[in-house]
């Protein structure tokens, strides 16, 4: 009889783990073409469309990084907990606190000077998304409370509470639909390039993205974050406030998330809807396990995603497979990814009886 | 506000609350069934979608209600399977893998429904399940109309409650599952086998999960709706938490679930204006607070989240 069991194997070449997360996407790609085929899209047809939908025009490109902005931040707010092994499956309620506070500044700060808006306004949403994340880091370390279930759960609440004020005090005066009154002017991101979506906030994710990789790498709190995500145990006896480290990583990780809900707002939707996130912070878990919870991973399936995104738009238009495939894809991605990671630990042994 | 507690109002909110927790019984007895086994099944929000939407899209081609929830329980005993293979079989992470599956079977729901419907603007419907009053029982006067008059699929999740507590607590195979959920090594050691046991935990809550996610565009209501779950898998997530991993106060978790969502219905029919999110928002909240008594007591099963790899035993 053989069997076949997985052994643990000895720690990759660095370039393995560049070529992991391209070998999944390729995989994920090959295996998506089964839903195309089945919905009776052309296979080269289909994914020439995929491409051309979210890079082929100028103002597609554009799209492409206007889709891709709150992907990167939830991408990146989700990667930094994990590295620390905070399991933040909350940026979607933290990505709606942002979204909230924005609202709600965004709404009553006609009296302050122009100039000041954006910066109270960017700041208070960082700070309600940290905040909110904060919550469930203290639940942790302080009362051994399940992360996952809890931020997980504190999403729900969040997106209640976001119903409960726009049926309530942030509705809009005489309109009975759930969404808030339109933010000021001077509460809008700048539209960088003319004829364009292309907003500040995209700049903002990407200056993210090197302000958490200089974090990671370049500051103690960085080294702190990974000790505690790699042995909590040994980190405390190595004399780290981990309970301290643990709620940190998390207050910036949610503010992360917050940020991508401010973009939202101020940038795309100028006011507060239900439907504010098509789910932004749960493609942010996939995001980040596929950029191998590295920050310019991050970037980069970020702007995959929103690539799969965009284009299917195109893709729908052109060949009649419905836009649904890019969470098919996206789901895919993630399984294929788990199973790649795995065998960058382990190698299966064949075994004869 | 005498209106408010007439009979008449307190029998339809009974029944609304019978109702309600349905779906939520159906996936809170699934997931225990898999919690107490040892894994924590995330996908139950993404099988539920993909329960409802098979349910309804054979019901829709066939005509037949009960090959609707028989299809609902066979792709949710599918899904099961997927992550019984990534959770159990690889030993991959019970969380990422969990959420995988819900996020792939929500693409592949919606997927699904759009390749086979279109985007019509009347939703197509079918026609669902009817009420079916007991005889006898539905007479008793207060509450026999509202409990006794329910839809097959509740009368059957009713009799599941106690034939799972049945199950993990009177028989030897309940002794099993309890024991690969504890202690995976001693289950080991005793001939008991880990990942088979697993598995079909997984697989047969797979099942209710479907049917849970079945009942809501079967029964409840005539259609398959995008949002149709809303975050009841969730629920029952906290619910099973919240129920201390028993199968009877799990189910009184849903019903407590069930009886805030069918009174915020009835006061907003009766043009009461209630702020139904702060209702929602209640069960949530409760098992924030049930989470934090939960981590100071050993009821959690102790090998839940751990994979189980034979080599690996003593090293």
């Amino acid at each position: 009889m053989i069997t076949l069991r997985l052994v643990k194997r000895k720690p990759l070449a660095p370039w393995a783990r560049i070529l992991i997360p391209v070998a999944a996407v390729v995989v994920t790609l090959l295996l998506s073409a089964i839903p195309i085929l089945l919905a009776g899209g052309a296979l080269w047809k289909s994914y020439f469309y995929l491409f051309y939908g979210a890079l082929g025009t100028r103002f597609n490109l554009l799209e492409t990084f206007v889709k891709g902005s709150p992907l990167i931040l939830t991408g990146l707010s989700v990667a930094f907990a994990f590295r620390a092994k905070f399991w933040n499956i909350g940026a979607e309620g933290q990505l709606l606190a942002g979204a909230l506070m924005a609202t709600f500044l965004g709404v009553h700060l006609g009296g302050v000077p122009r100039p000041l808006v954006l910066p109270i306004i960017i700041t208070a949403g960082f700070l309600a998304g940290g905040v909110w994340a904060a919550i469930p880091g203290i639940l942790k370390t302080k009362l051994k409370v399940d992360d996952v279930v809890s931020t997980l759960l504190l999403n729900y609440v969040m997106w209640h509470i976001m119903g409960a004020l726009l049926f309530g005090p942030l509705q809009q005066p005489g309109s009975s639909w759930p969404r808030s009154a339109a933010i000021i002017d001077a509460a809008r991101y700048p539209i960088l390039l003319p004829r364009s979506r292309f907003h500040m906030g995209i700049i903002i994710s990407f200056l993210a993205v090197f302000v958490i990789w200089f974090i990671n790498n370049k500051t103690t709190f960085g080294y702190r974050s990974k000790a505690v995500g790699v042995n909590i145990r040994a980190a405390h006896f190595g004399g780290i406030n981990t309970t301290s480290v643990i709620v940190w990583t998390a207050l910036v990780s949610g503010g992360l998330a917050g940020l991508a809900g401010v973009g939202e707002l101020c940038a795309i939707q100028y006011r507060l809807i239900m439907d504010i996130s098509p789910g932004y912070g749960y493609t942010g878990i996939v995001i980040a396990m596929l950029g191998n919870l590295h920050p310019v991973g991050v970037l980069l399936s970020a702007l995959f995603f929103s690539v799969i995104i965009v284009g299917a738009q195109t893709m729908s238009r052109m060949t009649g497979v419905p836009t649904y495939i890019a969470e098919v894809i996206q789901g895919t991605a993630l399984m294929v990814m788990l199973i790649f990671l795995l065998f960058t630990e382990f190698k299966i042994q064949v075994l004869k009886k | 506000m005498d209106q408010l507690f007439n009979i008449a109002f307190l029998s339809g909110l009974m029944g609304a609350t019978m109702r309600m927790a349905t779906p939520i019984i159906y996936a809170t007895l699934g997931e225990i069934l898999t919690e107490r086994a040892g894994v924590l099944n995330l996908g139950i929000e993404g099988t539920m979608l993909m329960g409802a939407m098979t349910g309804f899209l054979v019901t829709f081609s066939s005509g037949s209600l009960w090959l609707g929830v028989l299809a609902a329980a066979g792709v949710g005993m599918l899904l099961g399977f997927l992550m019984a293979f990534l959770a159990v079989h690889l030993g991959l992470s019970q969380h990422v893998s969990g959420l995988g599956i819900t996020l792939f079977a929500t693409g592949l729901a919606m997927f699904v429904y759009r390749l086979h419907f279109g985007s019509p603007t009347v939703p197509p419907i079918i026609h669902p399940f009817n009420q079916i009053s007991l005889p006898l029982l539905s007479r008793i006067p207060l509450i026999g109309p509202g409990l006794f008059t329910q839809y097959s699929l509740t009368y059957f999740a009713w009799l599941l409650i106690p034939a799972l507590s049945f199950l993990l607590y009177k028989t030897h195979l309940g002794l099993k599952i309890r024991t690969v959920g504890e202690n995976p090594v001693v289950a080991d050691t005793v001939g008991v086998n880990v990942s088979l046991t697993r598995t079909l935990c997984l697989v047969i809550g797979g099942g209710l999960m479907g049917v849970g996610g079945a009942f809501l565009t079967l029964a409840h209501q005539n259609m398959f709706l995008i949002d149709v779950i809303g975050g009841r898998g969730w629920v029952a997530i906290a619910m099973v938490i919240f129920g201390n991993w028993d199968p009877l106060k799990g189910a009184l978790g849903a019903l407590i679930f069930g009886f805030l969502d069918g009174l915020q219905l009835r006061l907003q029919g009766m043009g009461i204006a209630v702020s139904f999110h702060l209702f929602l928002m209640i069960p949530y909240l409760l098992t924030i607070v049930a989470l934090i008594s939960v981590s100071r007591k050993a009821s959690i099963p102790a090998a839940l989240l751990k994979p189980y790899r034979r080599e690996e035993k003593g090293g």
